[in-house]
């Protein structure tokens, strides 16, 4: 489907924030589900890039250049249409955290927060959102988390803004002395494991959003699969969103 | 004269159109069918089966490369007895004709594919660029006397018309149309995957986890139409052509080549409506030319 750029920014570094006119994406789009969008350019794929929040009629992704798929893309200007599928994959169970009076966490890391606000606003703004960044240069969006969520928690891994550590250390710290009624992760698989074992420590109910190199991105391939309960199971139809508990860390 | 024929008759099988679908980039049809009618389609070819269920290999399996990709899903499937019980029916709600892709470790395991599939098909396609591994995980398509010998054993077995899907992963591929011819096959597909690398220099590593993979998509389709033309002057056996098909005037090339029908696979990942469109383009081709049945056009090139 082809849908109209409608706003462009580049907020830090190399991460844009576009939004796109998509009624019937927006109709229906849950936090947690991703777009697959055609680059151009010299690259063949589509990408995969998360669904960061929908208003009215607009749809909302973040992303950072990476390669050749991603630069292409942002070079895109207001007004141009971009070929993309979606909204594709499951979004986030949000029931485990309706009926808890426990925390709900929302862990990001890097590229991985964005699925995360779109959350957050599902959730009423009852979440508590801890963010890692690479460094102060790379903090972004961060006010929109703030007034999404009851608190926010800023981490860098050179202390240069926030908490200086991991994301991961802060859930640590609030796991040690709260009740946890849900955590819900999205960051580099690292983050993502360590994350799963806390939550397995402390019995808590936590989901993770994976990453795959993908095809098709409706499940017809079976190239983006990770291990889940045994079986290669598609990132893109059966996920991406897992139970932390039910993925083989080890693969 | 504006309506030409656009039915084809694949040993014995008459499909309304001819295209179809690249085995193994389809699934069972459950995803397109949310994109388009299955029933559009002159057939659909379903991903591989083997007698058990396989994991495949780890990921990552897809490397992008310059207009192409490669993969190294190896073979996941759930088995030919769960695909009976449970893709079978919903796939004959539509109206097109079903092909069976089928693999195996050793010539029994495709002879027991064969047998459970029975007559629940309309076509089998035999998949024999797997791994032998009696002969040390050499593919069996790549020597000529087990491609005569596996295809003998399975056609034996064979209730339903069976295509032979030849591996391009060989020195003369006309050696090995001829084998397949020889023992009996009623039809060849061509090409399946070229064995391709990936690396990251960042990493210094190969994108896939498996280090190489199946090479497919447009970078590969003059290797394809190559193969394709080549095949037509060894064989009379219908030939189902494939290998980068995006458009209808790719799929022309390969119909030009000798190819009596044509199927299209990493197209699709780019656009859930490929096939619709390289069938609807190859029509446009007929009524543009004045050409009023496909079948005209097999293997109508003009050598220089
Ligand atoms: C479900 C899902 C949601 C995502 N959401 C976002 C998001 O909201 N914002 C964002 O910036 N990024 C997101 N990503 C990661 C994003 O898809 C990759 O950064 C992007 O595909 C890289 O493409 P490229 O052209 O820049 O890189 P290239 O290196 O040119 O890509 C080559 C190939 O590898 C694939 N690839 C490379 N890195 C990744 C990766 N990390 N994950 C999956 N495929 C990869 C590409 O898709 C492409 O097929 C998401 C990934 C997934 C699976
Ligand atoms: C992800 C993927 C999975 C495939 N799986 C199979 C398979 O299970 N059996 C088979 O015979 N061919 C398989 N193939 C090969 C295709 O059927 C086809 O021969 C090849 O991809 C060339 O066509 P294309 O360029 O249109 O994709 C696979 C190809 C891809 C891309």
């Amino acid at each position: 489907m082809l849908c109209k750029l409608i706003s462009k920014k580049n907020t830090v570094g190399n991460i844009y924030d576009f939004t796109i006119e998509a009624p019937e994406i927006a109709k229906t789009a849950k936090a947690g589900q991703f777009l697959h969008i055609l680059c151009g350019g010299s690259s063949y794929l589509r990408r995969p890039i998360s669904i960061c929040d929908v208003v009215g009629k607009s749809v909302r992704f973040v992303f950072e250049i990476r390669g050749k798929g991603t630069e292409e893309l942002a070079k895109r200007e207001t007004g141009e249409y971009i070929d993309l599928l979606g909204p594709l994959g499951n979004g986030f169970d949000t029931s485990v955290a309706e009926n808890s009076d426990g925390a709900i966490i929302l862990l990001g890391g890097g590229i991985g927060i964005y699925p995360l606000y779109k959350l957050a606003k599902e959730l009423g703004g009852k979440a508590t959102a801890i963010l890692g960044f690479r460094n102060a240069a790379a903090v972004t969006h961060t006010y929109e988390f703030q007034q999404s969520c009851r608190d926010l928690f800023v981490a860098t891994d050179d202390g240069s803004a926030g908490y200086h550590g991991f994301a991961t250390d802060v859930l640590k710290n609030i796991a040690a002395s709260n009740n946890i009624a849900a955590l819900y992760v999205c960051g580099p698989t690292p983050m993502m494991k360590i994350a799963a074992e806390i939550a397995a420590e402390k019995e808590i109910p936590a989901q993770v959003s994976m990453e795959q190199r993908m095809g098709c991105g409706i499940g017809a391939c079976v190239t983006c699969t990770c291990n889940v309960g045994g079986s290669n199971v598609r990132v893109c139809k059966d996920g991406p969103v897992f139970w932390a508990k039910d993925v083989n860390w080890n693969e | 004269m504006s309506n030409p024929n656009m039915s084809v008759n694949i040993a014995g099988v008459t499909w309304k159109n001819p295209v179809t679908t690249a085995s193994g980039t389809f699934g069972f049809g459950r995803e397109y069918a949310e994109y388009f009618d299955l029933g559009e389609l002159g057939a659909v070819c379903l991903k591989s089966l083997s007698s058990e269920k396989r994991l495949g290999n780890k990921s990552p399996r897809i490397a992008e490369t310059n207009c192409g990709i490669l993969n190294s899903v190896g073979l996941q499937n759930p088995g030919a007895e769960y695909f009976l019980e449970n893709e079978l029916a919903n796939l004959r709600k539509y109206d097109t004709k079903l092909i069976a892709n089928i693999c195996g470790k050793e010539i029994e395991d495709y002879v027991e594919v064969t047998e459970i599939l029975g007559d629940s098909v309309d076509m089998l396609e035999l998949n024999i660029s797997c791994p032998n591994v009696k002969s040390g995980g050499l593919a069996f398509g790549t020597d000529p006397k087990t491609v005569e010998e596996i295809t003998r054993r399975v056609k034996a077995a064979a209730k339903v018309p069976l295509i032979v899907k030849l591996s391009p992963n060989v020195t003369d591929i006309a050696e090995i149309a001829r084998a397949a011819e020889a023992g009996g096959a009623d039809c060849l597909s061509l090409i399946n995957t070229l064995l391709g690398m990936k690396i990251d220099i960042k990493t210094r590593r190969p994108v896939l986890k498996n280090n190489t993979g199946g090479f497919s998509g447009p970078a590969v389709m003059p290797v394809a139409v190559r193969m394709v033309y080549q095949v037509r002057c060894a064989v009379s056996l219908p030939i189902i052509g494939m290998g980068g098909i995006s458009s209808g005037e790719d799929a022309i090339e390969f119909i030009l080549a000798g190819a009596n029908a044509v199927a299209v696979g990493t197209a699709g990942f780019i656009d859930p409506l490929a096939w619709i469109k390289v069938r609807d383009g190859i029509y446009d081709y007929l009524v543009e030319n004045n050409i009023d049945d496909v079948n005209d056009l097999v293997g109508m090139i003009n050598l220089n």
